[in-house]
């Protein structure tokens, strides 16, 4: 394979993993949550997006609003039942609290959809560019990915609620001073961060086969992305993301498909080591 | 106090060892792994409950341990020396890893063990000239009377224990446990008082790891079979520090506790709830952390305690 | 008597900006030495590099003729170089003996728990805390919990004790209580750096100022001479109040 296809197939990759893990980044930034239900917040949107396709016929473009709409009101009943009673404990209990989550949420999926894996084939073939080869639903799902984690950005920088956000990211007790209400904006952050899991499963659905097995790869995929471009920013998660799809693509070439991930891990606890803040730095609030 | 509580440890030992001569197999099979689990969590105690490190870890010592005991033991080394090969690696192992990653605090170090965990078994499942990748590995099995290899499992087992609950008691009232309580409550401030806080939290890290080695070998000659999805679970990983949790965090008896009770209540579960068993282990995690923050021990027992002897103090333990 | 902790040339850059500049200075066993300036002149810095929390970037630190620049701040504990925190920094579930035992037992002679504890009682009752010995320190008012962090200091058998902002939010009977405490530190030959916002404060005990204005010693000497020199005057007090210590000490 030529470097120029590498490449691409990275950068399709990478803008994926951006959209994937944007959402755990801004609620690891802004509640200083490790939220380890994302990764079955992605695969429920990426079975719903799938079922709602196989069984009555709608087009996973029309549903992947309705499912991130579906996931924002999932994450934000989860964080303001749950999690916002501990928000302020120590990582190991928020940590821990999101995994037991995760577990019930888990075996729902497997007992209701059983692991088989799932996609949505909507055989939409392929174009060639530059002697570069691409599948036009790959391209379809870039472009959605690049532009979710675009608005989500000009949310944050444009909207009330998102400046909010940003307020309560940066400080607190400050935020709440000026009358933010602060376990509303903690409870719409989680929201966010679910609905940008649910569009990132959808948009999963339509590229890759989906299974409930794969909800701790995206997971780690998540962290990864965090840890290389830095927390709670979106910049960040766009560099993470490109950086680890590239990474990821090219090591899968060299070192054989199997080893892709081991790399991301291996880059991410290097960084971790190296550089906590991220390759954009922890500045990039918004 | 002290006393007391070394002598309800000893009680529940031999509870434990008394089991093969008055219960079926399967109860005894259930000793041995809460014996196992036992010597897991008191081993995170140490890094978790102690230091106040979110360690996630363990699987990865545990793991190692399985891959290190079996591999040995498959050259032909003696199953015993096999099990010491293990414990050395796994504590060089984390003697190097815990200087590295010991530097980052909070939830930076949270998701590094957590991906130490990752690697290792992505390393493990592909290198399969040494370890049989992801076909597993079996490991020589003892040919004696399957009650006879069942007793000899769990007395090693609760010897384990024994050895990881002298070494609690030890560091509890050593300047190393002092230490290391300073150092979960402020370690700016332990740097200051003059605690050599590198060399304390590698020490905690490597006693966090060094047994769970040991029971990973010891458990992979039991069962006779390992493969990478079943020695390094994220599962085992979340379930050790609950454990924990459970009991009491950074308490001498916490740990048996929090144990007993957990593999009990899964026990159960797993007989009669089988395709639910995760979401149940879920639904524990969930209760555990809204009705017993500080564990067993520290909700109920010790504050009945304080109170009976009239000097609970205003405002203790958050 | 020959230099007891001496700075020599001390740099301290943070990513391009300079907190302390070239300060060299001396304390001799025994002084009171008080550390003035305005917010923002590196005055804590100072006291992070010579505890090694900080090292310096360029420069030497030397402690009883030994470099200790490059210390840990653990080892400059040990070494006997304590100090206390602006924001006070206890270990908030221990009780108030415990945290003294922690200094005791870490940064004192190497001894037994329950000896530390019984070392700890004997601070604690010089400070005034031992009723309260068993209480959790997160439970202390303000004005104990920096008798607390002092408490915890002695106990590390300090040989320069650095007391930063150790009067900051108390008010003026409990000021003059702090300062009785000072001087009786200061009576069993321990060197003491005073780093203090209130002038009448550092007046009051020290044998000699140090005055750092943007990183850099601008004067050095006899309180009432500092105070009159005119750097200090431009850069710090103001001639306002240069004016009024003045009629002060006339009078």
């Amino acid at each position: 394979m030529d470097f120029a296809q590498i490449l691409a197939n990275g950068v399709v990759l990478g803008a994926l993993y951006a959209c994937l893990a944007v959402g755990f980044s801004l609620v690891w930034g802004v509640l200083n949550v490790i939220n380890m239900l994302h990764g079955s917040f992605i695969i429920l949107g990426g079975y719903l997006t799938y079922f709602a396709w196989q069984m009555f016929g709608i087009h996973p473009l029309i549903m992947l609003p309705i499912v991130a709409a579906f996931l924002f009101v999932v994450g934000y009943a989860l964080q303001a039942i749950f999690i916002n009673k501990v928000v302020t404990a120590p990582v190991l209990v928020t940590l821990t609290l999101t995994f037991g989550l995760d577990m019930i949420l888990y075996n729902l999926m497997t007992v209701y959809f059983s692991a088989t894996p799932r996609q949505v084939t909507l055989g939409l073939g392929s174009i060639q560019l530059f002697g570069v080869y691409l599948p036009v639903v790959r391209l379809l799902g870039m472009a959605l990915a690049l532009l979710l984690t675009g608005l989500l950005y000009v949310t944050l920088r444009g909207s009330r609620i998102g400046r909010a956000i940003v307020a309560v990211r940066m400080d607190r007790s400050a935020a709440a001073l000026m009358g933010i209400r602060v376990n509303r904006i903690y409870a719409i952050t989680f929201g966010i961060g679910a609905l940008m899991a649910g569009a990132a499963g959808a948009l999963f659905a339509m590229v890759f086969p989906i299974t409930t097995n794969l909800s701790g790869v995206f997971l780690g995929k998540a962290f990864v992305v965090c840890v290389i471009g830095g927390l709670g920013s979106v910049p960040g998660a766009l560099v993470g993301g490109l950086a680890l799809g590239i990474i990821e693509s090219f090591s899968g070439v060299l070192l054989g498909p199997q080893h892709a991930l081991t790399v991301g891990f291996l880059v991410m606890l290097l960084l971790l080591i190296v550089r906590p803040t991220g390759l954009v730095g922890v500045k990039g609030y918004e | 106090m002290r006393a007391a509580k070394v002598l309800l440890f000893v009680a529940w030992i031999a509870v434990l060892a008394a089991t093969p001569f008055f219960a079926d197999n399967n109860i005894v099979r259930t000793a041995i792994m809460l014996a196992m689990y036992s010597v897991l969590a008191y081993s995170w105690n140490f890094i978790g409950g102690f230091t106040g490190y979110p360690s996630f870890a363990t699987a990865a010592f545990f793991g190692l341990g399985c891959y290190a005991g079996a591999i040995v033991e498959h050259a032909g080394v003696p199953m015993a020396l096999a099990w010491i090969a293990a414990t050395v690696f796994v504590a060089l192992f984390a003697a190097v890893l815990g200087a590295i990653v010991l530097r980052l605090r909070g939830h930076y170090f949270a998701i590094g063990s957590i991906a130490i965990v990752e690697v290792c078994r992505l390393v493990v499942s592909s290198w399969s000239s040494l370890t049989g990748g992801g076909n597993g590995l079996n490991v020589p099995l003892l040919m004696w009377h399957p009650n006879t290899v069942a007793m000899f499992f769990l007395y090693v087992m609760l010897g384990l224990l024994a050895i990881v609950f002298a070494i609690t008691v030890f560091v509890d009232n050593h300047r190393l446990g002092f230490g290391l309580k300073c150092i979960r409550q402020n370690e700016d401030a332990a740097d200051m008082v003059g605690v050599n806080t590198t060399r304390y939290k590698v020490i905690a890290f490597v006693l966090s790891a060094f047994l769970c080695g040991t029971a990973g070998a010891v458990y992979a000659s039991w069962v006779g079979y390992i493969d990478p999805t079943d020695s390094f679970q994220i599962l085992l990983t979340v379930k050790v520090p609950v454990m924990t949790l459970l009991g009491g965090a950074g308490t001498v008896l916490g740990p048996a506790i929090g144990t007993a009770a957990f593999v009990v209540l899964e026990e159960f579960f797993w007989a009669n709830f089988l395709s639910w068993n995760r979401a149940i282990l879920g639904l524990i995690i969930v209760f555990l952390i809204f009705f017993l923050p500080g564990g067993l021990l520290n909700t109920s027992f010790r504050r009945v305690v304080r109170r009976l002897r009239g000097r609970e103090s205003a405002g203790a333990s958050a | 008597m020959s230099d007891y902790l001496r700075l020599e040339n001390v740099s301290k850059t943070f990513g391009g900006i300079r907190a302390v500049n070239d300060v060299s200075f001396a304390l001799k066993q025994g002084e009171i030495v008080g550390l003035i300036g305005p917010n923002g002149a590196g005055k804590t810095t100072l006291v992070n590099v010579i505890t090694g929390v900080h090292p310096a970037s360029l420069g030497r630190v030397i402690f009883q003729g030994e470099e200790v620049t490059r210390q840990k701040p653990f080892q400059a504990a040990r070494r006997g170089l304590a100090r206390t925190f602006q924001i006070v920094q206890p270990f908030p579930e221990m009780t108030v003996l415990d945290n003294v035992a922690a200094g005791a037992l870490f940064g004192g002679s190497p001894e037994g728990l329950a000896e530390a504890r019984e070392h700890a009682h004997r601070h604690l009752a010089f400070v005034g805390l031992d009723p309260i010995a068993d209480q959790p320190a997160a439970s202390l008012t303000l004005p104990n919990r920096k008798r607390l962090e002092l408490a915890k200091s002695l106990a590390m058998n300090p040989k320069v004790l650095m007391l930063d902002e150790v009067n900051a939010g108390l008010n003026t009977g409990e000021i003059d209580t702090a300062l009785d405490l000072i001087r009786r530190i200061s009576e069993r030959g321990i060197t003491i750096l005073l780093i203090e916002h209130l002038m009448k404060v550092v007046m009051s005990v020290s044998q000699r100022l140090l005055v750092l204005h943007h990183g850099a010693l601008i004067a050095e000497g006899e309180p009432q001479k500092v105070v009159n020199d005119q750097h200090v005057v431009e850069a710090y007090l103001g001639e306002k109040f240069a004016k009024r210590l003045k009629e002060m000490g006339h009078a």
